[in-house]
């Protein structure tokens, strides 16, 4: 993964500085002009965020299952992700129902259960730094709840119509306006690299982490 | 007592009348932002602004702290090293 992680990002930096040129090349959206190019970073947000809460609960599940150590490192790592594109989402959504909608915050079952699970995370974080010896199986208990709240999440606006668009928007973007439909590919495959780069880098965090701690005992168990 | 609980709440209600005549009707059925006077719509651009801001931001943060943290571990480990190299001695 080293291996991998500088061209990894170089081509996300590449492909974040040209993201603007392809987000100002699409088409103005008929009812809410400029403000709907937040889309691109909102919805970008939230995939990466759906990504990092899937690594955050596969990890957990080896963690708590297997006891491989390395699920916890990738874990803790996932769930640093999620808070950091879950407060994208929930901002650059905020600033968009502010111009759209005339509201900051509306507590709709799709943006509800967004703040809630962004509160899961939070909570897992708390009871690591917190929680005392132990705390990471009951945080690894966490982070597989959390991750089971994603199709609740996805779904919500299907099943309780409320003021959020539903998630046929986006599957019919293709059809209705390819342009934006590209750009918003090209935005997704962007920050799911940013993803993986920020992953990589708090994983190596976590495993020096784990050696410190381990020349720490070895030091204590020397005469 | 009595008497001077009557004229507060006759107070009231005189006091509150031009308040109550002033207030606009109730909008009847639902109007699209567009469609709003030019002084009460809101412009697009320090929002979108904002949203890209925010985002660049918190990245550029979020990055200096895994730096400074990394930092943090990094050193610890070279005052570990030169400690069990003394204690070797």
């Amino acid at each position: 993964m080293r291996k991998l992680f500088a061209p990894l990002l170089v081509l996300t930096a590449v492909m974040f500085a040209y993201a603007p040129v392809v987000i100002a090349n699409t088409r103005y959206e008929s009812t809410m002009f400029l403000v709907q190019k937040i889309f691109y970073f909102h919805f970008a947000s939230w995939m990466a965020w759906a990504a990092a809460i899937g690594v955050c609960g596969i990890a957990s599940a080896v963690y708590l299952f297997r006891a491989d150590p390395r699920g916890d490192r990738l874990a803790v790592a996932g769930a640093e992700l999620a808070i950091l594109f879950g407060a994208f989402g929930l901002v650059t959504g905020s600033l968009w129902g502010r111009k759209a909608w005339g509201v900051w915050w509306q507590w709709d079952a799709r943006l509800t259960m967004a703040l809630m699970a962004e509160l899961i995370f939070v909570g897992y974080l708390l009871v690591r730094k917190y929680g005392g010896p132990g705390a990471e199986k009951l945080a690894a208990g966490m982070g597989i709840f959390g991750a089971a709240t994603t199709p609740f999440i996805y779904k919500s606006v299907d099943w309780w119509r409320t003021i959020h668009p539903q998630t046929s928007v986006v599957r019919n973007l293709g059809e209705t306006a390819p342009d934006m439909y590209g750009a918003m590919l090209f935005c997704t495959v962007a920050f799911l690299l940013l993803f993986a780069s920020l992953l990589t880098v708090r994983v190596h965090l976590e495993s020096r982490r784990a050696e410190l701690d381990r020349l720490y005992l070895a030091l204590e168990d020397q005469p | 007592m009595t008497r001077g609980l009557c004229v507060a709440i006759v107070f009231l209600f005189l006091a509150g009348a031009p308040v109550l005549a002033g207030q606009q009707p109730a909008t009847e059925g639902f109007v699209p932002a567009s469609e709003l006077p030019p002084d009460q719509q809101l412009p697009a651009a320090p929002f979108l602004i904002g949203a890209y801001a925010f985002i660049w931001l918190a990245l550029v943060f979020y990055l200096w702290t895994i730096w400074r943290r990394l930092g943090k571990v990094e050193q610890e480990m070279r005052a570990l090293d030169e400690r069990q190299r003394s204690h070797a001695r």
